[in-house]
């Protein structure tokens, strides 16, 4: 039978044609194929991610698209919170960090930046430490350890409470609100107040008579006495000083008497400022003494 | 002969390349078919010299990764007829090997049986200088030897020294660091038409590839089907192809001679092909299926359909007995042996010390054979199939993939030949820089 198709002859030929060698050469090239393989798919899809977002409608969409996602989950019910629970504070305290803190509730535990939070309360001079975190049930639960006020310090007409560190903690209108914590004045007071407090102890002797401590200089303490008295202490080992006044008062009753200043600030050397009338009486003595031996 | 030298180490160098790449291709240019074998280096194998075992003469060396066989087109006698049949042909062959093997090939060593080789043996002699033979004095040596005058057209294949003598002591395989005054040398030369290589390369390039050697099929065949102790006491390996027979006579492990009969199995299909009137397609199935060169008085009554397709009753319902078969294709089997007997009459084969004769091929699967063959050849006649390589297919481990695996072998292992050896200095143009360099070289 004579061929239908007139290429049937050629096609019986089993070569391959030049182009198809070819291509099976370059396909068994381990580095064409492998570029192939990888390269031509990555550099496909980078150049389309490329043009996408070279587009500013589509960047726009892509953000949108996401930030749509992030609240669609942020706002489920699970990870919302309703309420704050202040736990340990005032309830003045209380109402300050209310103040500080204006979280508009309900609100995605997401949008919580709680160490900032944080941060913000223990701002606050009434809080020492603040810890907050996101209980069950979503009640931001912030527990508050209150500075404790240790002493009032009296500064250019004002009245502050201080800790033991020198940490501002809140202020008065007036002495008597406090009158349980000790007194002191001055420039500068409230940098030393660890020490003051260590002289307040030394004092106790002197409680019924104390009125404070006075910052002189803001180097050195003076203990302020009733009776106009006062003891000038050293800048250095005032606490010792002191002790050392207190011993001996107790043993010759120096502060009874009509002195007004006790000045230690040498404490080697301590020296006495005797009050108007006792200065007249001692120079009366004086001369009597000298009158009678010229006798 | 100089840029043949040039031409040589340029295939020499490019195959050394391959086999650090790791990779090449085997390609025996037949007439019946083309085979390509793809072959991976890796290292120098399992086996160790520690044990005694030794490299294996390099086999162990390398693996086939990749075989492919394809009907060969154009090739005509084992020489390139129609040249772009020749060169789809190769294509399909190398394409399969490369698919089979899954690496890209980019060196090939091929070999054909086509080109009427013709042998030559050389000698030369030459005093050497300072008593000490130097590997200087081995290239001189070579130089020395007198070219015979091969004609124009024709290209030297393979140049390979056989012999060497110093003084009066002949047969040394490797003069180097010996003392004596004089160095001979017997090297032989095979050449071959110039147009059949050039052809040949022409279709390599066509397929992209490059050509890094290139051998005679009969001495590759040899290699391969001669076991080591026919080698070494000499033999000859008849490879009987589709177009060609070809044949190299091997002694002491060199091939000392090789010459090629334009007759081979083509010619017995197309005799049964006249004879019995039947297409050549038919006769080599009929051939492969129901052939032999020994009649019995089973095969009278043995009968064979030929058929046809003339839609004539009569003429395709044909039958022909084997023993008719056998009757056409005795004669033409003789004719080819006693060809191949003229061949080692003329070169003197009775004269060598042992008169072993191998058969191999295609052709050589013809049953029969080796009852046949002692009548035309003399007694020592076995029938060779090629030495297994790893990794090589069960389909090609037969008798006509001799050539293939022989030039596995040849790769793996080649034989020195004249232009692995440094040029001599006199060869070397006056005043080139290269001489200047070899001068200092030589000198320091």
């Amino acid at each position: 039978m004579q061929p239908v198709n007139p290429h049937d002859a050629a096609r019986r030929d089993p070569a391959p044609s030049r182009l198809s060698y070819r291509v099976q050469r370059w396909w068994l090239t381990p580095n064409f194929r492998r570029m192939v393989r990888y390269g031509l798919p990555i550099a496909s899809i980078a150049l389309a991610l490329l043009w996408v977002f070279s587009v500013e409608e589509n960047r726009a969409v892509i953000e949108e698209q996401i930030a749509e996602i992030r609240r669609a989950v942020a706002e489920r019910p699970e990870f919302m919170v309703k309420a704050m629970a202040v736990d340990g504070a005032s309830e003045e305290l209380g109402e300050d960090i209310r103040e500080v803190l204006p979280v508009d509730f309900p609100i995605s535990s997401f949008d919580l930046e709680l160490q900032d939070m944080k941060a913000v309360v223990e701002q606050l001079d009434a809080v020492a430490q603040a810890e907050l975190r996101i209980k069950a049930g979503g009640i931001l639960q912030l527990e508050v350890t209150e500075r404790m006020p240790a002493i009032v310090w009296r500064n250019r007409g004002t009245l502050e409470l201080l800790d033991e560190t020198g940490r501002r903690v809140a202020a008065i209108t007036h002495r008597s609100q406090r009158r349980d914590l000790p007194l002191i004045v001055g420039e500068g007071a409230d940098q030393a107040v660890p020490e003051a407090l260590a002289l307040f102890a030394a004092a106790t002797p002197l409680e019924p008579r104390l009125r404070g401590l006075v910052r002189m200089g803001e180097r050195r303490w003076d203990v302020a006495l009733d009776r106009q008295q006062r003891i000038l202490l050293p800048e250095q080992g005032a606490v010792q000083t002191l002790q050392q006044v207190m011993a001996l008062d107790q043993a010759k009753d120096v502060l009874d008497r009509n002195i007004i200043d006790f000045d230690m600030r040498d404490p080697a050397r301590p020296t006495l400022r005797l009050a108007a009338p006792a200065v007249e009486d001692l120079h009366r003595i004086r001369a009597l003494e000298i009158g009678g031996s010229g006798q | 002969m100089s840029d043949l030298y040039e031409s040589q180490r340029a295939m020499r160098n490019m195959r050394q390349a391959a086999m650090q790449r790791g990779v090449i291709a085997i390609l025996d240019v037949g007439s019946s078919k083309i085979a390509c074998l793809v072959l991976r280096f890796d290292g120098p194998g399992r086996v160790t010299g520690d044990d005694g075992v030794g490299s294996l003469a390099g086999q162990s060396a390398f693996r086939v990764i990749g075989a492919a066989t394809t009907r060969s087109r154009g090739v005509r006698f084992g020489e390139i007829d129609a040249m772009q049949e020749t060169e789809r042909a190769v294509r399909t062959a190398l394409q399969a090997a490369q698919k089979m093997a899954q690496v890209r090939v980019d060196h090939v060593i091929a070999c054909f049986a086509g080109g009427n080789p013709r042998s030559y043996g050389l000698a030369g002699a030459i005093d050497i200088h300072d008593t000490v033979v130097s590997e200087h004095d081995v290239a001189r040596v070579m130089a020395s030897c007198d070219v015979p005058d091969f004609g124009e057209g024709r290209e030297v294949l393979h140049a390979q020294p056989v012999n060497f003598a110093l003084d009066h002591r002949s047969g040394l395989g490797d003069p180097r660091g010996q003392i004596g005054n004089s160095l001979a040398c017997d090297m032989h030369l095979l050449t071959i038409d110039m147009g059949a290589v050039q052809n040949l390369l022409y279709c390599i390039k066509r397929c992209d590839m490059e050509l890094a050697g290139i051998a005679s099929s009969a001495y590759v065949s040899g290699v391969s089907s001669l076991v080591e102790d026919e080698q070494r006491l000499g033999a000859a390996c008849v490879d009987m192809g589709g177009g060609a027979t070809g044949l190299s006579i091997f002694i002491k492990k060199h091939m000392i001679y090789s010459d090629s009969v334009r007759l081979g199995g083509d010619h017995v299909t197309q005799d049964i092909s006249k004879g019995l009137q039947i297409p050549m397609a038919t006769a080599e199935r009929i051939k492969t299926f129901y052939g032999g060169v020994v009649a019995t008085g089973m095969d009278d009554r043995e009968m064979i359909e030929i058929g046809g397709d003339t839609g004539d009753w009569e003429h395709d319902r044909r039958t022909v007995s084997r023993a008719e078969l056998i009757g056409i294709m005795r004669p033409r089997v003789e004719e080819i042996l006693e060809e191949v007997r003229a061949c080692l009459d003329r070169a003197g084969f009775e004269h060598l010390p042992s008169q072993q004769i191998v058969l191999t091929g295609g052709a050589s699967q013809i049953p029969g054979l080796d009852g046949l063959a002692p009548k035309v050849l003399g007694n020592q006649v076995r029938i060779g199939r090629p030495l297994r390589v790893q990794g090589l297919p069960q389909a090609a481990t037969g008798a006509a993939f001799a050539s293939a695996v022989g030039l596995c072998l040849f790769a793996a292992h080649p034989q020195d030949e004249w232009w692995d050896f440094e040029m001599p200095i006199e060869r070397y143009p006056a005043r080139s820089l290269r001489r200047a360099m070899r001068w200092f070289k030589d000198n320091w």
